[in-house]
């Protein structure tokens, strides 16, 4: 495990020293998800399900959930001072968890660094890693794809076989030609035709 | 069998690394469903907006809060709360926003209406807890700012209604003051807030609503103490009982003076009823007490004169007031008749007389009306017409209107308990049970249709009918057994103890069966329902019985009660029978024998740690004498930190001996140290999984053994300190330790500690494997661990000369008690997500490769292909091992999106995920449940052994037209040159 950058900044955040009785260390944490616009509209008019207001925060595996507000800002409210663990869940976007460290010595600081690349964050702003495409796009027809088919490869074959055997049989020489054919005709080989219903008439 | 040869050669090919489970979006809904639910409403406000259309905002015991249409019941938007965000109060402020109260009152949201998103939240911290009530009154205002008041936490709280900041707040910090109704009279600007303190002392605060100044306290004295809760009669009255239950207190508080009342119950009703309960109403100058058998509906005159309105012996629901005018209070009483519910909407002074009285069709499945919301409407003559939306008990919701049902949703479903599945009935003459079959020229009109498409001719309505009809093709949701098993039933129970049946094909209730054995009664107080089992799996010699399943439940929270069996049959739906059992139930053990009628035979362990043997006839019993000596288990004792292994000892001694009861035996114990470990997580294999086959060949020619048991647990325990939530601890405290036991001899064969890593433990056992998710507080990330167990003892029988001498070992008999000789195999990797439920894929053979099915924090369902998670991946594969399919190793496991079985949508709620092997061996059916309802089939190494649906038959046919024509082409050429040749 290499080292955790050591780029943590410090982030903003109110602290709200509580008054009530049982939890003297409870802090607030604040942040923000932004989803870049535009990147939501890139591909093949694949429209997103997930809207903003779809979107979830949660922390440490669904202990405390929370959403956004239209500006994108979220908080937790009477968070202990500790380690913790922020996840987003949006349809169509890749969120990377994040590590926040709410400090107990010097309240109301927060550190926070994504988990998926260990990159420290100066601001609680959660950006999608990358979009999330759930469907395979199907593509366009083309002849090349209907020739790579196995039906085309056999028709493709065949024509080959129909077209391209005479040609070959065309280039040899007559003498020789002529000498395979009585060899054919002695041998008694049936012909196409002949195998043919039919063609046995003949 | 020429496909099972051709089995292996496919397996190969489709060991390519592209994500194999992958759709394009025309095929959403082909194979699979989506339902979304919301779960048992707990409380419903109407929308008053005149324009648009008409919405009701419900909250729901599963910590939902969604907006329907009043019109179909269809969700507008809806959202999922925390497990712990349980909500207490929902609103509607300035008619556009939804205002909700949760958390014991301590969050505050505010939602924007038409489309759910959230405005605000604001965080209500009190000096202690307490009740916590949601006002929205529509005439305080602060500024021009409407005002919130909110009571949570022993503070009351003004708050802004447009962006949630606190104006004002006022402290009730009197050590033992218990708010009892937070009152605002219509037109002043007062507060009023009553409670108890001290149990005899009834409190009355008076305040300014502007700025939360204390106006008044007043205090009076009750030697009888109170019980219960209390009624608002008016808003200068409240109506409570004392503490034994047998006489009302009518306090009245007018103008801040607190004079009162003592009516005996027995002076209003003649004959004595037994301690009686108050039904808090909210309809001014009526509320209701309840005692074991009788509702009395009481009115208050004047002063605390109360008279008896209504007695009466049915189940009654009723609902909140509704306001139709300046002076009027409209209210709706629901009375259960038979198979008939009786609706009267009354005013609240006048209750001879009723405004509306109408009697609606109930499906007795459904149960009793839990709870009524009224709302009106004015007609088109300007009279006023009312709706009710009532909630039942097997938690759906219907609207009522006009004497009809309007539409109904069945909320049950988002709170299952267990599933099972059932085979449909085979296809034989009279038993077919579809509906929807197509005549001669429909069928024809689709296949042109088909035809058109596929040669893209089709216009794009063309393109729409055809989709539409690839969604609702007959052929799935058909109600007759299919080759390739993939119509089933899928038998689900519910948290309300009602059974119902999905078809799989299109996810539609076939059948609803409100247990009659989870009632309410007598002998069993609160009964919930625990386990769905297959009871009955005829085939073979009883090929004429209906399939069955069996319900276990009992009597009330704690597992000492008694127990009650139902049997259900799975295609009619109705109980055959049932069985108050004078047992309890704490464990129950499917045993893998059948009797001569396909029953099978279980094993239920009670709370003196006796076993019960089910069914009770003599051929089940000459079955499991047979078996006696065979029959092991183990129990896991939670807060001991103690697992023990069981074994049969002999017949019941004592008084309930019956010839079905047997004592037993503990065989062996493992005790974990309480001080640094504790079980957070066991799992065993499915008792129905296949193994196809035990050897296992890798790179080099050489075979590793599968060591394959039924018998193996897997447990996992953390340090004590480490079973909080993450952030509770430091890496330094925390450790989980992974076992792997024996069941039947209780041996240890492998254990493993994680330094730094703390649970949730989320497990799956398959085969030879076990695969484990936790986090690991060292990288602050989760991970996924495997553990792969191999024989050793058969490592020897890979010389071919012993195998052909027969000098192997592999048909001596395996016994548990030999030392096992294992080695185990083991490798972790990072993984993004929290995870909420893994399972794993199960086909019909077990020969197509597994996948791991991972239900992802975001309430997806993600499909992971076992080979990611082989613990002989090494980051520079040789040559020999790439062939053989093994993935160079990373440091985290991919997630692919084109995997996500649940591609765009969201199992929102997720709780579990379940495989069923489908009859054809590629394909295993998948069911996750949460608040929705998810279902969809899938191929862990593609359909190997069939067509794809995207199979192009127009390519097929035009390839042998084109071949065929070919062929006559070529013959009258060859003829032609023939003929020449004969000339020549």
């Amino acid at each position: 495990m290499a080292a955790v950058t050591p780029l943590l900044l410090l982030l903003l955040l109110s602290s709200a020293p509580s008054f009530s009785s049982g939890s003297r260390n409870a802090y607030n944490i604040n942040g923000r998800v932004k989803i870049p616009q535009g990147l939501g509209l890139g591909t093949k008019g694949y429209a997103l399900p997930g809207r903003m207001s779809n979107v979830k925060v949660l922390l440490n595996g669904g202990q405390n959930i929370t959403f956004l507000r239209p500006d994108g800002y979220f908080s937790f409210h009477n968070i202990p001072a500790g380690t913790h663990l922020i996840e987003v869940s949006a349809i169509g976007y890749f969120f990377s968890p994040v590590r926040v460290d709410v400090s107990a010595r010097t309240p109301g600081k927060v550190q926070a660094a994504l988990t998926e690349n260990r990159k420290g964050l100066s601001e609680l702003v959660l950006e999608p890693l990358r979009e999330e495409q759930y469907y395979e796009i199907r593509e366009p027809f083309s002849i090349m794809s209907l020739l790579k088919s196995p039906m085309g490869l056999m028709v493709g074959f065949m024509l080959a076989v129909a077209f391209l055997m005479p040609k070959l049989v065309e280039n040899m020489d007559l003498e020789e030609m002529r000498r395979a054919q009585e060899e054919m005709r002695s041998q008694g080989v049936p012909s196409l035709s002949s195998l043919l219903p039919g063609g046995a008439m003949n | 069998m020429a496909i099972r040869s051709f089995f292996l050669f496919i397996l190969f090919f489709s060991s390519s690394l592209s994500p194999v489970f992958s759709l394009y979006e025309d095929q959403v809904g082909l194979m699979d469903w989506h339902q979304q639910y919301i779960g048992k409403v707990k409380q419903a406000v109407f929308s008053s907006q005149r324009a648009g259309r008409k919405r009701v905002v419900v909250s729901t015991e599963e910590n939902v809060i969604a907006s329907l249409d009043l019109r179909h019941g269809e969700i507008f938007w809806r959202h999922l709360l925390g497990a712990d965000d349980v909500i207490d109060g929902i609103d509607i402020g300035l008619g556009k926003y939804v205002i909700t109260l949760s958390s014991g009152g301590s969050i505050l949201r505010s939602w924007n209406l038409p489309d759910g998103q959230m405005v605000w939240e604001s965080s209500l911290q009190g000096p202690k807890h307490s009740k916590s009530f949601l006002l929205v009154p529509t005439n305080l205002k602060f500024d021009k700012d409407n005002v919130l008041v909110v009571f949570s936490n022993g503070r009351l709280h003004a708050i802004s209604c447009i962006d949630g900041e606190v104006l004002w707040k006022k402290d009730f910090e009197a050590e033992s003051f218990e708010v009892q109704q937070v009152i605002l009279p219509p037109g002043s600007d007062l507060i009023h807030v009553v409670g108890f303190a001290a149990l005899s002392q009834f409190e009355m605060y008076q305040i300014n609503a502007k700025n939360g100044e204390l106006l008044k306290h007043e205090s009076a004295s009750f030697s009888s103490g109170f019980s219960g809760q209390v009624s608002l009669v008016s808003t200068e009255t409240v109506v409570a009982l004392d503490s034994t239950g047998s006489i009302l207190l009518t306090i009245s508080f007018q103008d801040g003076k607190i004079s009162s009342q003592q009516t005996p119950i027995s002076n209003l009703v003649e004959d004595s009823l037994g301690p009686a309960v108050i039904i808090p109403s909210s309809v001014s100058g009526i509320f209701a007490i309840k005692t074991d058998a009788v509702t009395i509906f009481i009115r208050v005159i004047g002063k605390g004169n109360l008279e008896v309105v209504e007695k009466t012996t049915h189940e009654i629901a009723v609902s909140d007031a509704l306001s139709i005018s300046e002076d009027q209070q409209a209210f709706a009483l629901i009375q259960h008749a038979s198979s008939e519910i009786h609706l009267t909407v009354k005013l609240a002074h006048d209750w001879d007389g009723n405004l509306l009285k109408e009697s609606v069709k109930m499906d007795r499945q459904r149960g009793l009306v839990h709870k009524v919301f009224i709302n009106n409407y004015i007609r088109t003559d300007r009279s006023y017409g009312f709706r009710v939306l009532i909630v039942m008990e097997d938690h759906s919701l219907l609207l009522l209107q006009q004497g009809e049902i309007v539409w109904s949703r069945e909320d049950g479903l988002a709170s299952i308990i267990d599933v099972t599945t059932s085979e449909l009935p085979v296809e034989r003459d009279g038993v077919s049970v579809a509906k929807v079959e197509h005549n001669l020229f429909e069928w024809l009109k689709g296949h042109m249709l088909k035809l058109k498409g596929t040669l893209m001719l089709a216009s794009p309505e063309d393109m729409a009918a055809i989709q539409s009809m690839r969604l609702k093709s007959s052929e799935k949701s058909k109600m007759t057994r299919d080759h390739n098993g993939f119509r089933k039933l899928l038998i689900v129970l519910t948290r309300a103890g009602k059974l119902f049946a999905l078809h799989t094909g299109d996810g539609r209730i076939v059948w609803s069966y409100l247990l009659r054995s989870l009632h309410k009664s007598e002998a069993c107080q609160s009964p919930i329902g625990l386990n769905l089992y297959q009871w009955q799996v005829p085939h073979h010699h009883a090929m004429d019985e209906n399939p069955s399943v069996l319900v276990v439940s009992r009597c009330g929270p704690s597992s000492d009660t008694s127990g009650v069996l139902s049997f259900v049959d799975t295609y009619t739906g109705k109980e055959l029978s049932s069985l108050s059992l004078d047992h309890a139930v704490v464990q129950v053990i499917p045993l893998p024998y059948t009797d001569s009628t396909e029953q099978r035979l279980h094993l239920l362990i009670d709370a003196d740690k006796h076993a019960h043997l089910y069914p009770k006839t003599s051929g089940a019993l000459s079955i499991f004498k047979r078996e006696f000596s065979n029959i092991y288990w183990y129990s896991v004792e939670d807060q001991n930190g103690i697992i023990k292994g069981h074994a049969l000892k002999c017949k019941c001694t004592g008084e309930v001996a019956d010839e079905f009861c047997f004592d037993t035996r503990d065989l062996w114990s493992v005790v974990f140290p309480s001080e640094s470990e504790k079980t957070i997580a066991t799992v065993t294999r499915k008792l129905n999984e296949v193994v196809h086959t035990q050897a296992k060949v890798v790179a080099d020619q050489d075979v590793m053994y599968k060591y394959i048991s039924r018998n193996l647990l897997f447990v996992a325990t953390v340090a004590p300190k480490g079973s909080g939530e993450i952030g509770s601890v430091t890496p330094e405290e925390s450790w989980l330790v992974a076992y792997l036991i024996d069941t039947v001899t209780g041996r240890i064969l492998h254990r493993v500690t994680h330094h730094g890593s703390q649970g949730p433990v989320h497990a799956v056992f398959s085969e030879n494997w076990v695969v484990y998710h936790y986090f690991n507080l060292r990288a602050h990330r989760y991970e996924m661990s495997v553990i792969e167990i191999y024989d050793q003892s058969r490592a020897d029988n890979k010389d071919v000369w012993k195998l052909v001498l027969g000098k192997h070992n592999l048909t001596s008999p395996i016994s548990l008690f030999s030392r096992p000789e294992v080695i185990t195999k083991s490798q972790s990797y990072f993984f993004t997500h929290s995870l909420k439920a893994i399972a794993v894929t199960s086909t019909a053979k077990g020969i197509t490769s597994k996948q791991l099915l991972l239900g992802t924090i975001g309430d997806q369902v993600l499909a992971l292909d076992k080979r990611f998670l082989d613990p002989r991946r090494t980051v520079n594969p040789t040559q020999l091992e790439k062939e053989e399919g093994i993935i160079p190793l990373t440091e985290s496991l991919p997630i692919i999106p084109q995997s996500y079985v649940t591609h765009a949508l969201r199992v929102e709620g997720l709780r579990g995920i379940i495989t069923v092997p489908a009859k054809l061996e590629s394909t295993t059916l998948v069911f996750a449940h949460g608040v929705d309802l998810f279902f969809t089939q899938l191929a862990p190494s593609r359909t190997y052994d069939s067509l794809t649906e995207d199979f192009s038959y127009a390519l097929l046919l035009i390839t042998i037209v084109a071949l065929v024509a070919a062929i006559f082409v070529t013959w009258r050429l060859s003829e032609r040159k023939e003929l020449q040749e004969k000339w020549r």
